[in-house]
C-alpha cells in the first residue's frame, strides 16, 4: 500500500511537530483554529446561529472568486491570500444580510431564508468560478481549493494568519463571555439593562466571519461550519456550565485541527477538511453516547435505575401493607430477579416460598408506605394549587421525594391541620 | 405660519398639545401610547400615572396587551405613537433605577449556567463591559437568592430546578439591579405555594423599602390580597386606580365582557394598510 | 434532413436541458410542502449527505450502475433523516445544529472515501459532486435524419441519468397528486392530521423519501447545490406570489421551468457552469418576485401605502372644508395647505381635488361642490361616529378620541345606526 507512510518514526515527528518547518505551521495554524472554532461556536450554539454560519461559509465562494477576477483584472495578483479574505467576508456579511433582508421584507420563515442564501449565493460563486477558470488560463486553477480546503497548498505566512486570527478571535470571545452569555440567554432582559444587543450580535457574527475565512484555505468553506458546529455541539454533553463548555469544545476542536492537519500531512490523499470533520464527529458521537452529565448511555442507566427503585418500592410497600393489614393492600408483582436483589440488600427473607420483610425492610416499607400518604394528601388538600404538579403521578413521586421536599409537604400539611403519623391521617 | 394666522381650521395636531404632561413625581408616567405589534395596534392610546412606593397590578383577558405595556414601557418593542418617562426622565437616563422580570417561558432553561450565574447577570450593568464578575457582585447576587429563599441552589444547573424555584432565580436577578421600579411579567405563572409566598413577601419587603412594583398578574382572587394598585386593560386601560375603587364588579365586567369587535377589526384594518397589502 | 443548427443542439443541448428540466420539476414540486413544513434545510441536508451514500456503493460493488448508486444514496439519506431525529430527541441538540452536525460529518465522509477512490483512478470526483456534470451529456450519436426519432434505437441512446430523471418526476408527481389531501394537512397541522386518521409522522418520512429520491437522481446531473436551489426557490417564489397550496405548487412549477431552461440559456451564452447560472437564476427571479410581487411584493407595498396616503390627504382637505361648511366659515387653498402640514402629497391632493371637480375656488376661497360635500359629509360621518363609539364602548375619554378616529376614518367603516351626536356634541352627518 503506498498509502502509508514510510516509517512509525516519521509518524512520530509529525504528531510531536518535529516535521518540517511548513508542516509544523499548518498543524499549529490549524489547531488554533480549531481552538477558536470551538470558542466561538460555542455561542453560535446557545445563539441558535449554527446554520445562519452554514449559509455564511456558503456565501464566501463569490467573494473569493470575485476578488480573484478584480484583481487580476486591475493587473495585481489575485492569489494574495489577504485579499482573498477579505473577498470571502465581504460576500458572506452579505450573505447574513440577505437573510434579513429576505425575513424582513417577505413572508418567507428563516430556514427557507437560509437555505436560498446557501444555494443561490454558492451558485453564483460557482458561475464566477466557472469565468476564473475560462478567463484566466492557469491561474485561477488553485481557486476551487477554496471550497473543499488543502492544508498541502498552504505556506507558513497562510498558517501564522490563521493561527494570529484564532488567537485574536478566541481572547475577543473570552473577553466578552459575560455579555454573550446574557445576549444568548435572555435578549429581552440584556436589552432592559441597556446592552445594545444588535452590536453585540454583530460582534458574534464577526468573530464567526474571522474563523470562516481564516478557515477556508486548510478546512474550505463547505466543512468549516462544521468545525464551528460540532465541537460545542459535543461538549454540551459534558458539561452544564457555560465555562466548562467553552474550555471543552475549545479542547475538542484543537484536537480536531490537530488530528486532521496532522493525517492529512501524513498520508496522502487524506483531505484535511474532511479528516478535521470526521475526527470531531467521532468525538461527537462518543460524547454522546457516554458522558457522564447528558450523555445517552449515562441516561439511560438512570433511567433504568429509577425505574428498578420504584419496582423494588412497590414490593416493599405492598409487603408492608399486607403484613400491617391496611386495607385495599395488594401482593407485589414482581419477577424473581428483582425478589432476589432486594432479598440480598437483607430487605426480605424469602423461606418456605413466603415473602417476609426483615426489620430493615419493615423500616423501608413504612417509609414509602408514609411518603405516598403523605403525597395523596398533599394533593387531596391542596387541590387548588397542586394541579401544577398533576404532571407528577402519584405513583411515580414518592419515590423521588427528597427529604426536604418530605419536610416540606409535612409543613404544608400540618399548617391545614393535617398530621400523618404512621401513613393514616389524623 | 404665525400663530395669529392660524386659520379656523381644524387641525389634526390639536388635541395632542391639549394633554396633560407627564407627571414628575410618577415612577412611570404613560402618554398617549399606542403599541402595535407586527404593525397591528394591541394598545390604544394609552395613559397611565403610576404612584411611587406601590404594588401594582395589571390585570385583563389572554391578548389584552398586558405583557406588551411592560415591553413598550422598557423599549423592548416599539412604540406606534406617545411617550414614556420616568420620575419626569427618559428610559435611558432612568435605566439603572429600573428591574425587571420577564415571563419563565421567555428563555430556554436547559442553557448551561447557574442559578448564581443567572442572578449575576442583575449585575452586568453595574459590572461594566468585558470585565469579570468580582467577588462583592458574587457577594450580593447570593444575598439576593437568599432573599428568595434560594441559597441552597446556587450553584444548581437552572434546568434542575423547578417551575417555581426558577422563577425566584429571575426574581432574585431583578433583586440585584437595586432597583427603585420593577415591572414584572406574570411572576405567579404556574408557581408552588411556597414560591407564591415567597414572591410576595419580597414585593411587600420591595414596597416599605418605597419601591414601586408593577406586575402582570392573572389570577383575580388574590388581586385585593396582594396589590394596592390595579391596572384593568382590555387593548386600552378599561380603569385604573386603589384596589378598593376599581376592582369591582362592574369594571371587571367591561374587562373581560368579550373584546370590543370594532376595535379589533380596526386594529386588523391598521395592520394592513400599514402593511401596504 | 436536421439542419445543422439544430442538429448541434440536439448534440450539444438537448439532453442537458432534460435533465435541468426534471430535476428542477422533481425538487421544485416536493420543496413546496418543505417550505411550508419550515424544513427547508431538511433538502440542504438530505442533498449533501447523500454522497457517502453514492461513494460507498461505488466503492463496495466497483459497479457504477444506476440501481446500485441509487439505493446506497437513498440509504444515507435515510439514515441523515434518522440519525437528526435520534441526535435531536436522545441528544437533546438543537434541531439546527442537529442537522449541522449530521449533514457535515456525511459529507466529510463522502470527500474522504471519494478521495481515497480517486486514487484508483474513478471518474468521479468532489467539484463534479457540487456543480454536477451537465455539460458532459452528449448526444455523441445524435441523429441526422428526422424520421430517427421514431426508431427503437433512440430508447439506448438516452443516457440512464435522464431516464432516471424523468421516472423520478412522474413519481413525485403522482404522489403530489394522491396525497395532496394528506400532504396539505400534515403540513399544516400534525396535530389535527393525527387526530383526523392520517399519520403525519408517515407523511414525514414519505415526504423525506421522496425528497431523497429527487436529490439523488438530480444529484449526478445537477450536482447538490442546484438540488438544495431547486428544493428551496421555486417553492419560495411561488410562496410569494400566491396564498393558496394549489396555485403554489403550479407556479412553482413554472418557476422551475423558467429556472431550468433560462438558467442554461444564460450558462451556454456566457459560457460558464449551468448548474450555478441555474442557482444564480433561481435567486434572481426571487429578487424580481419579491420586489415586484403584485399581491406581497415590496413595489406593491409600497403602492398601496402611496394610494392610502394619497388618500387620507383628499380626504382630510375635504373633512376639514365640510368642517368649515358647518360653521360657514371659509379658506383658501394656502391656508388649507399649510394647516394641513405644507406636505407634498397634500398639494398634490388639493390638485386633484379641485380636477376633479370635488372642491371649486369661489374666488380665493374653496368651496366643496355637491359631490365633494357628500364625500366629505361620509368622512366626518365615520371620524364622528369613532369617536363616539371609542368614548361609549372602548372607554376612551372624550379628550383624547381624535387622533384615533382621525387615523381610522380612513380605513374603516364604524357603521353604527342611532348615532346623532358625537362625544364633543357636534352632529353626524346622516348617510
Amino acid at each position: 500500500m503506498n498509502d502509508l507512510p514510510i516509517n512509525f518514526e516519521e509518524i512520530l515527528e509529525t504528531l510531536a511537530l518535529q516535521g518540517g518547518f511548513n508542516t509544523n505551521a499548518v498543524i499549529l495554524g490549524t489547531t488554533l483554529l480549531g481552538i477558536a472554532a470551538g470558542v466561538i461556536g460555542s455561542f453560535a450554539l446557545l445563539r441558535k446561529r449554527s446554520l445562519t454560519a452554514d449559509a455564511l461559509s456558503h456565501a464566501t465562494l463569490p467573494g473569493i472568486a470575485g476578488a480573484f477576477l478584480i484583481a487580476t483584472s486591475m493587473g495585481y495578483s489575485g492569489r494574495s491570500m489577504p485579499l482573498l479574505m477579505l473577498g470571502a467576508a465581504i460576500t458572506g456579511i452579505l450573505g447574513v444580510a440577505c437573510i434579513h433582508l429576505i425575513l424582513h421584507h417577505s413572508r418567507l420563515k428563516e430556514d427557507a431564508a437560509i437555505g436560498i442564501v446557501l444555494s443561490v449565493f454558492f451558485g453564483i460563486g460557482i458561475v464566477l468560478l466557472s469565468l476564473v477558470q475560462t478567463s484566466s488560463s492557469g491561474s485561477g486553477a488553485g481557486l476551487n481549493h477554496y471550497i473543499y480546503g488543502q492544508t498541502a497548498a498552504m505556506t507558513r505566512s497562510d498558517a501564522a494568519i490563521m493561527g494570529t486570527i484564532g488567537i485574536v478571535a478566541s481572547i475577543i470571545a473570552l473577553v466578552m463571555l459575560k455579555e454573550f452569555m446574557v445576549v444568548c440567554f435572555n435578549e429581552t432582559f440584556a436589552r432592559s439593562t441597556g446592552l445594545p444587543v444588535w452590536l453585540i450580535d454583530s460582534i458574534m457574527l464577526g468573530l464567526v466571519v474571522l474563523i470562516t475565512v481564516s478557515g477556508l484555505q486548510a478546512v474550505g468553506l463547505i466543512l468549516i461550519v462544521a468545525m464551528i458546529i460540532i465541537p460545542p455541539a459535543a461538549a454540551r454533553f459534558w458539561t452544564d456550565r457555560l465555562w466548562k463548555l467553552v474550555l471543552i469544545s475549545a479542547l475538542i476542536g484543537g484536537l480536531s485541527g490537530y488530528a486532521g492537519a496532522s493525517i492529512s500531512a501524513l498520508f496522502p490523499r487524506k483531505p484535511a477538511g474532511a479528516v478535521i470533520v470526521l475526527v470531531a464527529g467521532s468525538i461527537f458521537a462518543i460524547s454522546m453516547l457516554f458522558a457522564p452529565t447528558r450523555g445517552v448511555l449515562a441516561d439511560t442507566i438512570r433511567r433504568l435505575r429509577l425505574k428498578l427503585l420504584i419496582a423494588r418500592d412497590h414490593v416493599l410497600e405492598s409487603l408492608y401493607e399486607i403484613e400491617s393489614d391496611i386495607e385495599g393492600a395488594r401482593h407485589p408483582n414482581a419477577s424473581i430477579m428483582l425478589i432476589k436483589l432486594i432479598a440480598m440488600r437483607g430487605w426480605i427473607t424469602t423461606s418456605n416460598n413466603t415473602l417476609a420483610l426483615t426489620e430493615a425492610g419493615r423500616i423501608q416499607g413504612q417509609r414509602i408506605h408514609r411518603n405516598h400518604k403523605l403525597w395523596e394528601q398533599y394533593l387531596v388538600s391542596y387541590a387548588d394549587i397542586a394541579p401544577t404538579h398533576v404532571d407528577w403521578s402519584v405513583d411515580q413521586v414518592e419515590h423521588v421525594l427528597t427529604d426536604e421536599l418530605i419536610a416540606e409537604l409535612e409543613e404544608a400539611l400540618r399548617v391545614r391541620g393535617i398530621t400523618i403519623e404512621n401513613g393514616d391521617p389524623a | 405660519m404665525s400663530s395669529t394666522t392660524r386659520p379656523a381650521v381644524y387641525s389634526p395636531r390639536s388635541t395632542l398639545d391639549a394633554r396633560p404632561e407627564h407627571s414628575a413625581d410618577s415612577p412611570v408616567s404613560i402618554h398617549a401610547m399606542t403599541v402595535a405589534y407586527a404593525r397591528k395596534p394591541v394598545l390604544w392610546d394609552v395613559d397611565y400615572d403610576a404612584p411611587s412606593n406601590a404594588l401594582i397590578a395589571i390585570v385583563g383577558p389572554n391578548g389584552a396587551g398586558k405583557s406588551t405595556l411592560i415591553k413598550a414601557c422598557l423599549g423592548l418593542i416599539p412604540r406606534a405613537a406617545g411617550t414614556v418617562e420616568f420620575w419626569g426622565q427618559s428610559y435611558k437616563h432612568a435605566r439603572s433605577r429600573i428591574g425587571y422580570v420577564p415571563q419563565r417561558e421567555s428563555v430556554d432553561w436547559d442553557f448551561p449556567v447557574s442559578a448564581l450565574d443567572v442572578v449575576c447577570m442583575g449585575r452586568y450593568r453595574k459590572i461594566g463591559w468585558c470585565r469579570p464578575v468580582s467577588k462583592s457582585h458574587k457577594l450580593a447576587a447570593m444575598e439576593a437568592l437568599d432573599r428568595v429563599g434560594m441559597a441552597d441552589f446556587a450553584k444548581r444547573q437552572i434546568s434542575q430546578l423547578s417551575g417555581g424555584q426558577q422563577q425566584r432565580v429571575f426574581l432574585a436577578r431583578a433583586l440585584t439591579q437595586e432597583a427603585e421600579l420593577y415591572f414584572m411579567d406574570e411572576p405567579f405563572a404556574g408557581v408552588d405555594a411556597a414560591t407564591e409566598r415567597a414572591i410576595i413577601d419580597v414585593l411587600r419587603e420591595l414596597r416599605s423599602n418605597g419601591k414601586t412594583v408593577i406586575v402582570v398578574h392573572h389570577d383575580l382572587q388574590t388581586v385585593p390580597e396582594y396589590f394596592d394598585h390595579v391596572l384593568l386593560l382590555n387593548m386600552r386601560i378599561v380603569a385604573s386606580g386603589p384596589v378598593s375603587e376599581v376592582f369591582t364588579a362592574d369594571n371587571l365586567q367591561k374587562t373581560y365582557g368579550g373584546r370590543l369587535t370594532l376595535l379589533a377589526e380596526a386594529a386588523e384594518a391598521v395592520a394592513r394598510a400599514a402593511k401596504g397589502s | 434532413m436536421i439542419p445543422d443548427l439544430i442538429q448541434t443542439f440536439l448534440t450539444l443541448d438537448l439532453f442537458p436541458i432534460l435533465a435541468a428540466i426534471f430535476a428542477a420539476l422533481s425538487c421544485g414540486l416536493l420543496g413546496n410542502f418543505l417550505v411550508l413544513r419550515k424544513q427547508s434545510l431538511m433538502g440542504d441536508a438530505i442533498s449533501h449527505a447523500v454522497l457517502p451514500g453514492l461513494v460507498g456503493a461505488f466503492l463496495i460493488t466497483q459497479s457504477r450502475s444506476p440501481g446500485i448508486m441509487f439505493a446506497g444514496a437513498a440509504i444515507s439519506a435515510l439514515i441523515t433523516v434518522v440519525l437528526v431525529e435520534v441526535i435531536k430527541r436522545l441528544g437533546k441538540v438543537e434541531p439546527g445544529a442537529a442537522m449541522g452536525v449530521v449533514f457535515s460529518v456525511l459529507f466529510a465522509l463522502g470527500v474522504f472515501m471519494l478521495e481515497n477512490a480517486s486514487a484508483r483512478s474513478v471518474d468521479l470526483d468532489a467539484d463534479c459532486v457540487l456543480h454536477g456534470n451537465l455539460q458532459t451529456l452528449f448526444w455523441t450519436t445524435s441523429p441526422t435524419e428526422w424520421n430517427h426519432f421514431l426508431s427503437a434505437s433512440i430508447k439506448d441512446e438516452v443516457p440512464r441519468q435522464l431516464w432516471t430523471l424523468l421516472g423520478t418526476t412522474l413519481a413525485v408527481i403522482i404522489f403530489i397528486t394522491v396525497f395532496f389531501k394528506e400532504l396539505r394537512i400534515a403540513s399544516f397541522d400534525a396535530g389535527i392530521a393525527t387526530v383526523q386518521g392520517i399519520n403525519a409522522g408517515f407523511m414525514h418520512m414519505a415526504l423525506m423519501t421522496f425528497v431523497a429520491i429527487a436529490a439523488v437522481a438530480s444529484f449526478e446531473a445537477v450536482g447538490s447545490i442546484l438540488v438544495i436551489a431547486m428544493l428551496i426557490c421555486p417553492a419560495a417564489t411561488a410562496r410569494l406570489l400566491t396564498d393558496r397550496l394549489i396555485t403554489q405548487i403550479l407556479v412553482s412549477a413554472v418557476i422551475a421551468l423558467l429556472t431550468a431552461i433560462g438558467g442554461y440559456a444564460l450558462a451556454s451564452w456566457m459560457g460558464v457552469n449551468a448548474a450555478g447560472m441555474m442557482a444564480s437564476t433561481a435567486g434572481a427571479i426571487l429578487v424580481v418576485v419579491m420586489i415586484g410581487s403584485p399581491s406581497h411584493g415590496i413595489i406593491a407595498k409600497a403602492r398601496n401605502q402611496r394610494k392610502l396616503g394619497n388618500l387620507v390627504a383628499l380626504e382630510d382637505i375635504l373633512g376639514s372644508l365640510y368642517r368649515l361648511a358647518e360653521t360657514d366659515e371659509h379658506t383658501t387653498r394656502d391656508r388649507l395647505i399649510a394647516t394641513l402640514g405644507f406636505t407634498n402629497r397634500t398639494t398634490k391632493a388639493m390638485d386633484r381635488a379641485l380636477a376633479d371637480n370635488l372642491v371649486k375656488l369661489v374666488g380665493t376661497h374653496l368651496q366643496l361642490t355637491q359631490s365633494g360635500l357628500a364625500h366629505g359629509a361620509a368622512i366626518i360621518r365615520k371620524h364622528r361616529q369613532w369617536e363616539g363609539y371609542l368614548v361609549d364602548e372602548a372607554g376612551f375619554s372624550p379628550d383624547h378620541v381624535h387622533d384615533t378616529a382621525e387615523k381610522l376614518e380612513h380605513l374603516i367603516d364604524p357603521d353604527l345606526p342611532n348615532q346623532h351626536t358625537d362625544p364633543h356634541g357636534k352632529p353626524i352627518p346622516p348617510k
